[in-house]
């Protein structure tokens, strides 16, 4: 038997099935929504700059993925969580769950706000994303912790 | 015998006497000469706005929390907790009595560029004047002239809560003899006017370095380790190093850093946190040149791994 490439072999099984086990984990289902709140904040963006050209679809489904993951998000720092797995969640979380989801829900309600009147043209864009963007650090600013 | 004894504990204690003298002596305060703050011209109260943004004042010197306009009112008390204590920012609102209002331009400027206050006692380096004594006395008078203009506020702030022996001003002037130094904190080998107004502004007003450069057991910077990053001295979490060899924006454009700090988003649209989105906020309020160089300054910085 060769042991280097057995051990080589086995190793990456085991990063591998590390990996899927992980994805339900509370730390990296709530990082995969701060991913996709990014991404959805970039294709309103990569518009503002005229990287890509104004659809008014993408900018409501921008909107409606900021506005569904809001409203779920708080739901996933549940008590053992605040450590592992590379999270930067801020220990202030738990001390203060009620103002926690209250600045989730200020993104959600920007969000729908800005759904309720979506732009014709890459012009109105800019209020949009500032409206939804400014609620960003509103939350980071006490409840993320860079690593 | 006794008399030995005596004299030895005698001669102990003149020693001791000399060497304090001459400690306090050669750390005393020094402000400036007044030369330096007459006969420069009246305040530009526009440049003394974008010093005042420039120089985060609001940051420590509002209220905890403030947002918008509540950021003029510089009532003072916001807490500032670090290795050695606690410290409370001082009121430095326009009222003549609680805040600055009956400085003079002088005694202002010797404290934002020597730390030393209003009575001659030296002044925490809490208060970043190691990093405010790069700036011109011009920009220090134009600030201190948009500060008049700022709203009054009656509070008086707590006194600093530092354990012995942090709370003895007097050792703070060793402390200024082992890390006070207003010469530029990296050599740029360039005469490019945008990298000079980049480190005029990072390492001066900016006071960038005064959390992203790690400090040794005393709290002075590890100047070989500029902009590097390390432990939040606030307490919890990192502050990022911010050179060229970053993990988090080594490979940033000029245009991405200076993106950043006009709206707070990363080029992936991750978001400001921590104590950077009051910095954010601020270098926002700054003309785009001046975002354009620091950011210029932040790429030719040597990278720091």
């Amino acid at each position: 038997m060769k042991l280097k490439p057995t051990l080589a072999a086995l190793m990456l099984t085991c990063l591998g099935v590390g990996a899927v086990v992980a994805a339900d984990e509370p730390q990296v289902v709530r990082q995969e929504m701060m991913k996709k709140v990014g991404g959805a904040m970039g294709a309103m963006g990569a518009m503002a700059k005229g990287e890509k050209p104004y659809d008014a679809e993408v900018v409501k489904a921008s909107l409606t993925t900021i506005a569904d993951i809001a409203k779920v998000f708080p739901d996933h720092f549940p008590d053992g969580t605040e450590t592992g797995l590379d999270t930067e969640a801020s220990p202030k979380i738990w001390e203060n769950r009620a103002d926690f989801k209250a600045k989730a829900d200020a993104l959600g309600a920007a969000a729908t706000a800005q759904l309720a009147s979506v732009p014709v043209d890459v012009a109105g864009l800019g209020p949009v994303i500032k409206a939804v963007g400014g609620t960003c650090g509103d939350c980071h600013e006490t409840y993320r912790l860079k690593k | 015998m006794a008399s030995k004894l005596l004299k030895t504990l005698g001669g102990l204690v003149v020693l001791a006497a000399l060497g304090l003298g001459t400690f306090a002596f050669v750390t005393a305060p020094q402000p400036r000469p007044d030369a330096v703050w007459s006969g420069l011209a009246a305040a530009d109260l526009t440049n003394g706005r974008r010093m005042f943004f420039a120089g985060g004042c609001d940051s420590c010197h509002a209220a905890a929390g403030s947002e918008g306009d509540a950021r003029l009112l510089l009532s003072g008390g916001a807490p500032l907790p670090s290795p050695f204590g606690t410290f409370h920012a001082p009121n430095i609102s326009s009222d003549p009595t609680a805040g600055i209002g009956g400085w003079t331009l002088a005694q202002f400027g010797n404290a934002m560029t020597r730390g030393v206050g209003p009575n001659g006692e030296h002044l925490y380096p809490s208060f970043p004047y190691g990093s405010y004594a790069r700036m011109k006395p011009q920009d220090v008078a134009d600030l201190f002239g948009f500060l008049k203009t700022l709203p009054a506020s009656a509070n008086v702030a707590p006194p600093h809560e530092l354990p012995f022996p942090f709370n003895i001003r007097l050792l703070l002037g060793g402390w200024k003899f082992l890390y006070f130094s207003d010469a530029p904190r990296v050599e740029i080998a360039s005469t490019d006017e945008t990298l000079r107004q980049g480190q005029y502004l990072v390492e001066g007003p900016g006071h960038c370095g005064e959390c992203h450069t790690p400090r040794d057991i005393f709290g002075g910077f590890k100047t070989d380790a500029w902009l590097a990053g390390g432990p939040n001295p606030e307490g919890r979490g990192t502050i990022p190093n911010i050179t060229p060899g970053s993990k988090s924006i080594g490979a940033w454009s000029t245009s991405d850093i200076a993106t950043y700090l006009e709206t707070g988003f990363t080029p992936d649209y991750d978001s400001v946190g921590g104590s950077m989105v009051a910095v954010q906020k601020n270098m926002a309020e700054l003309p785009a040149g001046d975002r354009d160089a620091i950011a210029a300054y932040l790429k030719a910085v040597p990278a720091q791994p």
